[in-house]
């Protein structure tokens, strides 16, 4: 960047992104933050300092070329800036809105230090949306074929990125999906609000214009296994992500009103429930709901409830607002909307009517005690404290595990005690030879940035398998 | 996306659905279903396969039309697109030499388990078939069954073939043979086999049913079609379908199936008008 681009003095406040104010959205299911306009997205780029060794880098687990992509924004050439980004992340537009750049990108940026780290985040996601709808997406040249098959299981961001890096790489690449839409977690977990379906579409229409096959409704495990699948391809990843949900054991868990927020929120994102009866898919209105979890997904499930209609969602965590393991932006957003976090509190059970149905929970309090192996304060019961809260719904946001169908299916594939594939850190090589795996199926449940950095580690190896 | 080879009514309500999927018809075993979307933006729902064809590489399906996606299933005709057919789901009967195997169907069941008849049979079992239903007119499929059964009996509601009564007279049907039965196998709505169970454990007949919850992802995802058996938490999906019939808890199997008797209806307020709806002889349940 040349030196006149730069203003004289630095601005200090990093450029807020414009929202729909929460009395408003919280009646409809439009994005939350609109995103910044050109203006606002070169005002940003120009508090880059343009470090010359960039620790932004470092904190980012693909190495996107941040003061690269940055400088192009400077000088208003949208086009160069978001080819210089998608060679490092074929996936800008969902991760300039999910992933935690405070812990990652941003909160290595020097400028943090004296207040406030650029947005790196919301300039990533710009110059996402600008390609989207200036319509000039560009194609990068596609290498000769190695006649070289690749299977790809799920199409989540670690499945997407992996073929997204093979097909560039002269290979054949097809990915198997189980649910009728592609996208993994991005499409039925994540809410309209905070992602719009439409650009997880996108970015999965992107691989395919790059030549990657998608299959969807096809379930590997089931409708082929992976031996099968091993003497069609000569290679296969693994990203079947953390799709078994959590309960707690509790009793009266099975009532009807109860849900894992995977039902919750497939229901809504995937069968677009918040549409019916415009669509087919069943939804109960419910008028005062409880979330059990402080996660993203806690927040999401809380969200959307008030979106349909409840009087109040509630936030049941045994922790305190400090421990919330949500980014801060989403407890933010869900208390400007109105969720109510009922912390340091503890459900332990739940009371139903005759006909089955969720009426009460009967919950504990807690206070925090000493750190536990995580680093956090633990919570510890409250003697006597017991209480009973009326809920007509209960969605329990507590966390997922592996999905066992392949493990359980494929013989010499290696598991954790917690039911993670066993791959190696640096390749993503599983226990078996042809097989790679990366995501949540290794690490359990973590971030789509993390998943697109196992994803791109394996395409690598594998690539350097093919070629030998 | 599979196209559609044929649909027809074989008796009220109730349809038959081939459908290509050779993929499908390749790999599956009795028992095992199905999840289709009969429409794009329309609901995921479990459906038993009653046939398959893997030369031909179709799989057929007998529904009953009870709601707003079984009825988009039952508008369509041959060379259609099914949006949505994945699988083969769920584990496949256990099979084996049982000696004398008592099966009891009714409904869509009458179709789905048509295949493990004809698997058992093979398998050298003596083949006892019971088909359930309110009247003659609405059992099916009855010249399949011969075939693959030793002997074939009815139960109707009103009599006009068969027995007459509902699935307690199978205690009669028992009482009456020779031996009772080594096993006892169920498919259908859920008062039959909560009803067959009831029956069956009184005489202590190990009882297999099938069960048919409410259902998404169908691969363990989303989890609601938890159930209990005997204590214990199970996702149908992945776990099942078949339990030990004796170990569900039916009351909370029952409620869970009816969550959303409300909202069907409302749908139906918001449709197009649809063809009357069977809600006899409580198979909605």
């Amino acid at each position: 960047m040349s030196t006149e681009d730069r203003p004289k003095k630095l601005d200090l406040n990093r450029n807020d992104m414009p929202r729909q104010p929460p009395e408003i959205r919280r009646h409809n299911f439009n994005e939350v933050a609109t995103g910044y306009t050109e203006e606002l997205a070169v005002t940003e780029a120009k508090r880059c300092m343009q470090c010359k060794k960039p620790k932004c880098v470092t904190g980012c687990p693909v190495e996107i070329d941040i003061p690269g992509f940055i400088s192009y924004v400077v000088k208003g050439d949208f086009a160069s800036g978001i080819k210089r980004l998608k060679e490092k992340n074929c996936l800008p537009a969902v991760c300039g809105r999910v992933c935690p750049q405070e812990s990652q990108c941003e909160s290595q940026c020097i400028l943090g230090n004296k207040k406030a780290e650029v947005a790196i985040g919301r300039i990533e996601r710009f110059l996402a949306d600008w390609e989207a709808r200036e319509g000039v997406v560009e194609l990068p040249a596609r290498p000769k074929s190695t006649g070289k098959k690749v299977a790809v299981v799920g199409s989540g961001p670690a499945g997407v990125t992996v073929a997204g890096d093979l097909i560039l790489l002269g290979h054949d690449v097809t990915i198997f999906e189980a649910l009728h839409r592609a996208g993994g977690v991005l499409t039925y977990g994540i809410p309209e609000f905070r992602l719009p379906k439409r650009i997880v579409a996108r970015e999965v229409e992107y691989v395919q214009k790059l030549g990657v096959q998608v299959i969807t409704d096809f379930v590997v495990g089931k409708t082929r296994t992976i031996e099968e699948l091993l003497e069609e391809y000569d290679a296969i990843f693994i990203g079947t992500g953390a799709g078994l949900p959590w309960f707690m054991n509790i009793p009266g868990e099975n009532l009807n009103g109860v849900y894992s927020a995977n039902e919750y929120l497939t229901r809504m994102n995937l069968m677009q429930g918040y549409k019916f009866p415009g669509s087919s898919t069943p939804i109960k209105r419910h008028s005062r709901v409880a979330v059990v979890g402080g996660g993203n997904v806690a927040m999401d499930s809380a969200r959307t409830a008030l979106r349909m209609g409840a009087k109040e969602a509630h936030i049941i965590y045994r922790r305190s607002m400090n421990e919330l393991p949500a980014r801060h932006e989403e407890v933010e957003n869900a208390e400007e909307e109105g969720v109510i976090f009922d912390v340091l509190t503890l459900p332990l059970r739940y009371i139903g009517d005759e006909n089955g149905w969720i009426q009460e929970i009967e919950c504990l309090k807690m206070e925090l005690g000493e750190p536990d192996a995580s680093g956090r304060r633990s919570p510890v019961e409250v003697k006597d404290s017991n209480f009973i809260a009326k809920f007509d719904a209960v969605v329990c946001a507590i966390g997922n595990s592996p999905n066992p169908l392949i493990p359980s299916t494929t013989s010499g594939l290696e598991i954790t005690k917690r039911g993670t594939l066993v791959a190696d850190a640096e390749t993503g090589k599983t226990t078996r030879d042809r097989i790679w795996a990366g995501g949540d199926i290794v690490t359990g449940a973590a971030t789509v940035i993390l998943a697109m950095g196992a994803g791109r580690k394996a395409a690598r190896s594998i690539h350097q398998f093919l070629s030998n | 996306m599979n196209k559609v080879i044929q649909r027809e009514m074989i008796v009220p309500n109730m349809h038959l659905l081939e459908v290509e999927a050779p993929e499908i018809a390749s790999k599956i075993r009795p028992g095992q279903f199905v999840i289709v979307r009969p429409a794009e933006d329309g609901e995921r729902i479990p459906l038993s396969v009653a046939d398959w064809d893997s030369e031909k590489g179709t799989v057929t399906i007998v529904f009953m039309e009870v709601g707003a996606s079984t009825g988009q299933l039952a508008a369509l005709k041959a060379g259609d697109v099914l949006p949505t057919c994945v699988g083969p789901l769920g584990n496949a009967t256990e099979t084996g030499k049982y000696g004398t195997v008592m099966l009891v169907a009714g409904c869509y069941g009458i179709g789905s388990m048509y295949p493990v008849a004809r698997e058992l049979k093979a398998l050298g079992n003596k083949i006892i078939t019971v088909v359930e239903a309110r009247s003659s007119y609405l059992l099916y499929w009855l010249t399949r069954y011969v075939p693959v059964s030793d002997k074939v009996f009815s139960i109707t509601r009103d009599g006009s073939q068969g027995l007459k009564g509902h699935v307690g007279r199978l205690a009669d049907l028992i009482h009456g043979l020779p031996n009772a039965p080594d096993r006892v196998i169920v498919n259908g709505c859920t008062y039959l086999m909560a009803h067959t169970s009831e029956v069956t454990a009184g005489m202590g007949i190990p009882t297999v049913v099938n069960l048919n919850p409410i259902m998404i992802d169908g691969t363990g995802m989303c989890g609601v079609c938890r159930v209990t058996v005997g204590g214990k938490v199970k996702f149908a999906c992945v776990d099942g379908p078949e339990f030990d019939g004796h170990a569900v808890d039916w009351k909370e199997f029952l409620a869970r199936r009816k969550q959303y008797v409300d909202e069907e209806t409302l749908f139906f307020r918001h449709s197009e008008p649809k063809p009357a709806i069977h809600k006899e002889g409580k198979c909605n349940a």
